[in-house]
């Protein structure tokens, strides 16, 4: 992993919901809309079905951040998913934050299949708050 | 032998005269000063084993689900137990909690609540003695601790000084809701709670992540924190799972870390704040401060205390429509 200051460039996991985030970045990518190249996306059948280890493995493994989004309240395939899910969300957000990682390594958002422009948008300012932080030292694992 | 102690022996002979329970789990006198020990009761016979002093610290409801569990086709051979429990308020709580998540047979369990006035921390009266090696205790008078160092030397040490954190900050003393009721005086509840948690909250992000760095790094990842726990009954724990292997199974911090970030966040809006993973680690990590943090976060975004009703559903079990959602980010 090239981590030297010069050339550096932040690797972002997104965990993206099928129907409504994954599609929204379809959208964006039909359009033609520019957005950073900074994402790495793994599609997810709902917002709902992200376990909290999830995200802070993907930190362990040395991603400089996480981008976890789903459908908006309400519009979740599954009723509720993600809605349950905030929940969990809110809690680790906060939990991650307390233990002294920094906030902007992992966020969540809501984007919908129609939402390209919103998606552009959201990707821009999660890769800008990133390379802010610069590369994520905490919770790595050694010998990465 | 105390007044407390008498009335809990008679009414436990009288549970197995009257064929109520098959087991019950309380203390017994421990080995080393100062700690009392659990102990399963089978008979009449044995109940003068009990006791009940400022000592009985661990969290007995650790024992239910597995006194509970049974294999599916062994299910008819060896019907459960009827189980009696000693219970302080964060023990009922405990159980009112595995109740909840149908780890405890209802028909099948008495809870006996106890007046509890707090728990002595034996390292608070190690810390007070400041090195002074071994001693022996004598018990408590007029509030204070009497103690007899190795020279010799007679100590008193106030109360409250070494009353444990976990029961200066509880906040229901009383098992609300046992089966049965042991009467006495129990200590008063506190309500002005998190004082620790919100001073750190207000420290900087560096700051917070050196201490969680120093607190991690002094485990050697024995598990007895997830041993004490009685919320972590779970047949393969997340760390011990090879398919997915979530964590490698080294002292690398990172992996520790895990460990405690996953222990920690499965007891959202569970913990009772009862401390046993506190008094169980042997490498005396300061676990409460981030078991709490949950706890508080879990009371402020959801208005929920856990151990409280066994109706109420568990927080991460539900939702509401307008659940505080600021930390969404917005592009
Ligand atoms: S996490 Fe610790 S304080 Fe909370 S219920 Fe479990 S043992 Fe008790
Ligand atoms: S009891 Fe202490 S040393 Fe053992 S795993 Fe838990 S925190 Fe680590
Ligand atoms: S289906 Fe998209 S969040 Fe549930």
């Amino acid at each position: 992993m090239n981590k030297t200051v010069d050339n550096w460039e932040p690797k972002i996991v997104a965990f993206l919901c099928n129907w409504c985030s994954y599609a929204g970045a379809d959208l964006a990518g039909v359009s033609r809309l520019q957005y950073p190249p900074n994402l790495r996306v793994i599609r997810v059948p709902c917002s709902g079905r992200i376990n909290p280890l999830y995200i802070v493995k993907a930190l362990q493994q040395g991603v400089d951040g996480v981008l976890v989004s789903g459908c908006h309240p309400g519009d979740c395939h599954y009723i509720s998913g993600n809605l349950v899910a905030r929940r969990k969300f809110a809690l680790l957000k906060n939990f991650l934050a307390y233990l002294g990682i920094e906030p902007e390594r992992v966020q969540f958002s809501w984007v919908s299949a129609s939402e390209g422009s919103r998606f552009a948008a959201l990707i821009e300012k999660v890769v800008d708050e990133v390379k802010e932080l610069g590369p994520a030292k905490k919770l790595v694992k050694k010998g990465l | 032998m105390n007044n407390i102690e008498i009335k809990l022996k008679d009414l436990v002979k009288d549970l197995f005269a009257g064929e109520k329970i098959d087991v019950l789990i309380g203390y017994e006198n421990g080995s080393l000063p100062l700690r009392s020990r659990p102990c399963f009761v089978h008979s009449a016979g044995e109940v003068d084993r009990l006791v009940w002093n400022s000592y009985c610290t661990n969290n007995l409801a650790v024992y239910l689900p597995r006194i509970f569990q049974r294999q599916e086709h062994k299910k008819e051979e060896t019907p459960p137990p009827r189980v009696g429990i000693i219970a302080k308020g964060c023990d009922a709580r405990s159980v009112v909690g595995l109740l909840k998540e149908n780890q405890v047979i209802k028909e099948n369990i008495i809870v006996i609540g106890m007046p509890c006035s707090g728990m002595i921390d034996p390292a608070k009266v190690e810390a007070a003695l400041d090195g002074a090696g071994p001693y022996s205790c004598q018990g408590e008078v007029d509030g204070s601790l009497e103690v007899t160092t190795s020279s010799g030397e007679k100590k008193r040490l106030k109360r409250e000084e070494v009353t444990a954190e976990a029961c200066l900050e509880c906040s229901h003393p009383l098992a609300e809701g046992a089966d049965l009721q042991i009467e006495g005086e129990p200590k008063e509840a506190c309500d002005e709670r998190y004082e620790k948690i919100r001073e750190f909250e207000a420290k900087s992000t560096e700051e917070r992540w050196q201490s969680f760095v120093k607190e991690i790094s002094k485990c050697i990842r024995c598990y007895a924190c997830r041993q004490a726990c009685p919320n972590c009954y779970c047949k393969i724990c997340f760390v011990d799972q090879t398919k997915p292997r979530w964590i490698g199974a080294s002292d690398e911090l990172s992996n520790v870390m895990i460990y405690h970030i996953g222990r920690i966040f499965h007891q959202a809006g569970r913990c009772v704040e009862c401390d046993a993973c506190v008094h169980a680690c042997p490498m005396d990590i300061d676990l409460r401060l981030f078991t709490q943090k949950l706890v508080k976060d879990v009371k402020e975004l959801f208005d929920y205390v856990p151990g409280l009703s066994v109706e109420e559903l568990p927080p991460l079990w539900t939702f509401k429509q307008d659940d505080s959602q600021s930390f969404i980010t917005e592009p």
